[in-house]
């Protein structure tokens, strides 16, 4: 007993040790149960909250480009697919099997949808196959029960109703890039597509829209669980254009298999009511992706399609610079509108000969007359008389070799020579030099773009910058008015004038284009001939009876033509550029009548816009139009 | 002398009206409020179901509180004298499941036993207690004296602690050895000789660490640093501390535990069971289960404490210690105080092997109780 006594002696003094460890141990799990819990407690809440909700973003829908009249020149078609859900199938291959039965799919397909299967987990829906017709759709849906795992849902394309006739002006969109995700995240969404040239790309912010976000519950795997919150995004912007797509369509149809462009304008607000481009190309094959032999077709084409010559093409003016040499003169008080110079069919300065197109000469020349028989000798000496500063400010204020704000990425500015870019070459400018200029050839080079400028400017002695949008959202944009743009500086004098000159090349008995004449009613047409070498010629090949149609094509001078009409009221401006085309009067003339008489005809710039119009906000958004 | 004196029972048995009498009724009230909280916890980890978790639990832990209640009523002396028996039935099993155990996530644990899966680690915890206690129990004063009396039980411990290593399970292994400790001390052992031994255990240990699964050294890293590799093994630990702390005071209500129904606590059911608790009813609820834990482990240290045989007092004290081992690794575990080790929640988490063994080992408890005052006839001191 004795002894048992000091062992259970010793065992209650140890197990009360042991106990008060125990108590301490659990004591310590407590105060670490506080400190997890509430000391650290907001830290792991928010952790908690982002392990549990992803933000997902809803893409908006692009906002269409209408025409003049709200015809959509580029919308948005549902595109229906066939996505796979893995894990509602028990065997992916029996179905994909039997899916191909009713819809093919190719073999590099099937690899694809079997790689994307493999990266993917199990309840992430797959694209089987994009763009289904309504027959198969109703294939897909009537075999449903063969095809566990498939569903049909719906997305959105972009799609251009009028391809190529309007491609080089509303251009096209494409699958965004890096870079586009990183500036906005809404890119990284499937399906997704920015604007990648021509409208698409210039108006890309107001098109795009905002993404919206929808709160999704989601468990460790990224299944959603439930949505927890959605915030609508806001739609893309309607974009109303300028163009009326029956005339830019009716246009191109006149431009035939030139390798021509065409721009028309309403010479009052500088609106272009047309600017076809030939040959073109059809925008929606950059939406799914350009093939190889796609690419090479059109790098390797000699007529460039997927260039806009309109605003890239760079031309020297030929004759269509003459009122630019004469306004200057007049302006410059150089010389008179009355003042005769004789033409015998060259001139001779320095130790060169400039030869006039006419071999034997016009005789006594005023300046009615010089743009009527577009005399070279006349504008030789009127530009010498003149001098090159005059000729580059006028040339300027008319829009030429100046930057103009039209809204198309990658218009180029052409290029107007002065004796002070001479200078900074380290070269002289010599008298010739602007003697050449006098009939828009030498060191200049122009869009045709630039020129219909000119010929609006010239027409209705406003000061109007060519512009292709009309409202964006709904509300007019500044200068769609004729009195949103400043009366030109220039006389009325001076531009009667010219007016006066061009008339007659077209309407007078003797002119140089008469092939321009319209066969309307009422109506009278003024323009002026230009036709522009490309290559010199040597006095040799003059002597050896020089004929350019005999040159190989690319060799060949441009033919141009300018005009306006009516001539009584300026409405309407055009600039037509024929490449290669040889002689103004004869290649560019005929289809620049047929165009004007076209745009007589329909008159677009009379008829009422859509009925949804509202005019508002006169303050023109930063860089887009500044008169 | 001792502060629960009663008289001794001197017959060699007594009714049963009486035993049933002796049981602690208001002990077997507390292990029904933890098997209802684990009732609770797992209605709430299947998503608010009773299937798969619950019912099961509930029928196991009837199954259980039977056996316990039988056990309870087994004379003392006569489970005693089976000691070393069921050591060896235990040392046994543990080799059998070495040499044809299943396995789980890269260790040998499972037995599988009329189609049921068994851990023996679990029934060797307590077989060992019993096994020491038979050992110290008829130990003289004198006798502990001597250090060579002390080899055999050192041996008896070494022996299962290194099979459950081999398996390999650090947890089981640690509780085991801790436990057989406790024992020692309890019998009088004299401390120093106990930190000896303790102390050549802790020099083995950087030669066991060259030893361990790869896993297993990964858990020690991870723990060292769990936000090194939040998507790997460091995740675990990470994402239970997450959900502890977005408990907050008050916890997120039953059923609303972000953590735990959208899957980012992993082993909700069993492992990190308080986790889910905690993350649900808050603070005050995890230190309410936390004070349920407490009352019956010192509900436990004092029935030894009344016990008036050495061998009882012996037993008692080792299975409150596995207890409060069980309780302790595992919520240090999930509040990344320890690295996580496969410890379950007793009697809260999803389990067979653990609810029945827990249950065994409270059934030897009462029986402790129940007969703390008759005399052990063969114990060599007791006059």
């Amino acid at each position: 007993m004795k002894r048992d006594t000091k062992r259970s002696g010793v065992f209650t003094r140890r197990a009360l040790l042991i106990g008060a460890a125990q108590i301490g141990a659990l004591g310590a799990l407590a105060a670490k149960l506080y400190q997890v819990q509430v000391v650290e407690g907001a830290r792991y809440s928010t952790l908690a909250e982002t392990n549990r909700i992803s933000s997902r973003l809803i893409a908006p829908p692009r906002g269409r480009l209408l025409d003049r009249f709200g015809t959509v020149v580029a919308g948005n078609k549902l595109n229906w697919r066939a996505l796979l859900i893995a894990e509602q199938t028990g065997d992916v291959d029996e179905t994909l099997d039997n899916f191909s039965q009713l819809v093919p799919i190719p073999e590099h397909e099937r690899a694809r949808i079997e790689r994307e299967l493999r990266r993917h987990r199990r309840f992430i829906p797959i694209t089987v196959r994009e763009f289904l017709s309504w027959n198969e759709m109703a294939a897909i849906e009537t075999n449903a029960p063969e095809l566990p795992g498939i569903v049909v849902d719906v997305g959105t394309t972009r799609i251009y109703p009028y391809g190529p006739a309007l491609a080089h002006i509303v251009g096209y969109v494409a699958p965004p890039n890096e870079k586009d995700v990183a500036e906005d995240t809404m890119f990284a969404l499937p399906g997704m597509r920015v604007g990648r040239a021509g409208m698409e790309k210039y108006h890309d912010l107001s098109v795009r829209g905002k993404a919206g976000a929808v709160q999704l519950e989601v468990n460790a795997v990224g299944r959603v669980i439930r949505e927890l919150d959605r915030q609508e995004g806001t739609k893309g912007q309607d974009i109303q254009l300028t163009i009326d797509t029956e005339l830019q369509k009716a246009v191109l149809d006149r431009l035939g298999d030139e390798s021509a462009s065409a721009v028309v304008m309403d010479a009052r607000n500088g609106e272009i009511l047309a600017m076809s481009t030939n040959p073109s190309f059809d925008p929606s094959l950059f939406n799914s992706g350009v093939s190889q032999a796609q690419w090479a077709e059109w790098t390797n084409n000699r007529k460039a399609p997927l260039i806009n010559k309109a605003v890239s093409g760079l031309y020297a003016p030929g004759s269509t610079f003459k009122m630019i040499v004469g306004m200057a003169g007049l302006e410059s008080r150089a010389i008179t509108a009355t003042d005769i110079v004789n033409c015998p069919g060259y001139l001779d300065f320095g130790d060169r000969r400039y030869h006039c197109w006419s071999k034997g000469g016009h005789g006594g020349m005023n300046l009615r007359d010089g743009l009527k028989n577009s005399c070279d000798v006349y504008f030789y000496e009127m530009a010498r008389r003149t001098g090159m500063d005059h000729i580059a400010n006028m040339a300027n204020r008319f829009g030429l070799g100046v930057k103009l704000d039209i809204e198309l990425p990658g218009t180029r500015t052409g290029f107007m020579p002065t004796r002070e870019w001479r200078r900074a070459q380290g070269k002289a400018w010599n008298i010739g030099d602007t003697i050449v200029s006098g009939i828009g050839q030498g060191y200049m080079q122009l869009t045709p773009l630039s020129l219909a400028t000119m010929v609006s400017r010239i027409a209705s002695g406003r000061d109007v910058q060519p512009h292709l949008t009309r409202s964006i959202g709904g509300v007019l944009q500044y200068g769609s008015k004729p009195e949103d743009w400043p009366v030109t500086s220039v006389s009325d004098k001076s531009l009667h004038a010219v007016r006066e000159g061009m008339w007659a090349v077209v309407n007078e008995q003797g002119g140089s284009g008469p092939l321009g004449r319209l066969d309307l009613p009422g109506m009278q047409l003024a323009g002026k001939t230009g036709s522009a070498q490309v290559r010199n010629v040597t006095r040799e090949q003059r002597d050896n009876g020089y004929k350019s149609e005999n040159m190989p094509w690319e060799f060949r001078p441009n033919a141009l033509f300018v005009a306006f009409a009516p001539y009584d009221n300026p409405r309407y401006a055009l600039a037509l550029v024929v490449e290669h085309g040889n002689a103004g009067a004869q290649a560019a003339a005929p289809i620049a009548k047929d165009i004007m008489t076209e745009v007589l005809t329909r008159d677009p710039a009379s008829k009422r816009d859509s009925p949804t119009e509202q005019v508002a906000a006169l303050t023109p958004p930063p860089g887009v139009l500044k008169p | 002398m001792s502060l629960f004196e009663r008289r001794l029972i001197r017959e060699a048995s007594f009714g049963l009206t009486n035993k049933l009498w002796q049981i602690s009724w208001f002990y077997v009230v507390l292990l029904c409020m933890l098997a209802s909280v684990g009732y609770v916890a797992l209605y709430s980890a299947a998503g608010g179901s009773p299937e798969p978790f619950a019912s099961p639990h509930i029928i196991r832990f009837g199954v259980g509180l039977i056996l316990m209640l039988s056990i309870a009523l087994v004379d003392i002396r006569f489970i005693a004298r089976m000691s070393w028996v069921g050591y060896a039935i235990g040392v046994i099993l543990l080799i059998l499941v070495l040499k044809m155990g299943h396995t789980g996530k890269g260790a040998q644990r499972w037995l599988n036993l009329g189609g049921v899966a068994w851990q023996p680690s679990e029934l060797m915890k307590i077989m060992l207690v019993l096994a020491l206690a038979q050992w110290f129990q008829r130990a003289t004063w004198e006798r502990m004296g001597n250090i060579l009396f002390l080899i055999p039980p050192a041996i008896a411990v070494l022996v299962p602690v290194a099979l459950i290593l081999r398996e390999p399970n650090l947890g089981t292994a640690v509780i085991t050895a801790v436990v057989g400790a406790t024992i020692f001390l309890g019998a009088g052992v004299r401390w120093w000789k106990v930190l000896l031994i303790v102390g050549v255990v802790a020099l083995c240990a950087p030669i066991a660490y060259n030893h361990l699964h790869d896993y297993q050294r990964a858990r020690i890293t991870t723990f060292l640093h769990p936000e090194s590799d939040p998507l790997g093994a460091g995740y675990n630990i990470i994402q239970s501390k997450i959900a502890l702390g977005s408990g907050g005071m008050w916890g997120k209500g039953f059923l609303q535990g972000s953590q735990a129904h959208l899957n980012f606590l992993p082993e909700k059911q069993t492992d990190f069971i308080f986790t889910m608790l905690g993350e649900e009813f808050g603070l005050v609820g995890g230190l309410a289960l936390l004070g349920l834990l407490t009352v019956i482990i010192i509900g436990g240290m004092l029935m030894a404490l009344r016990c008036r045989h050495q061998y009882g007092r012996l037993v008692a004290l080792g299975i409150s210690m596995n207890f409060f081992m069980y309780v302790v690794v595992n919520i240090a575990m999930v509040t990344g105080t320890i690295p996580v080790g496969g410890v379950p929640l007793p009697l809260v988490s999803h389990g067979g092997t653990a609810m029945i063994t827990v249950m065994m080992g409270m059934g030897v408890l009462m029986s402790v109780h129940v007969h703390r005052n008759v005399e052990f006839s063969d114990g060599t001191d007791e006059l």
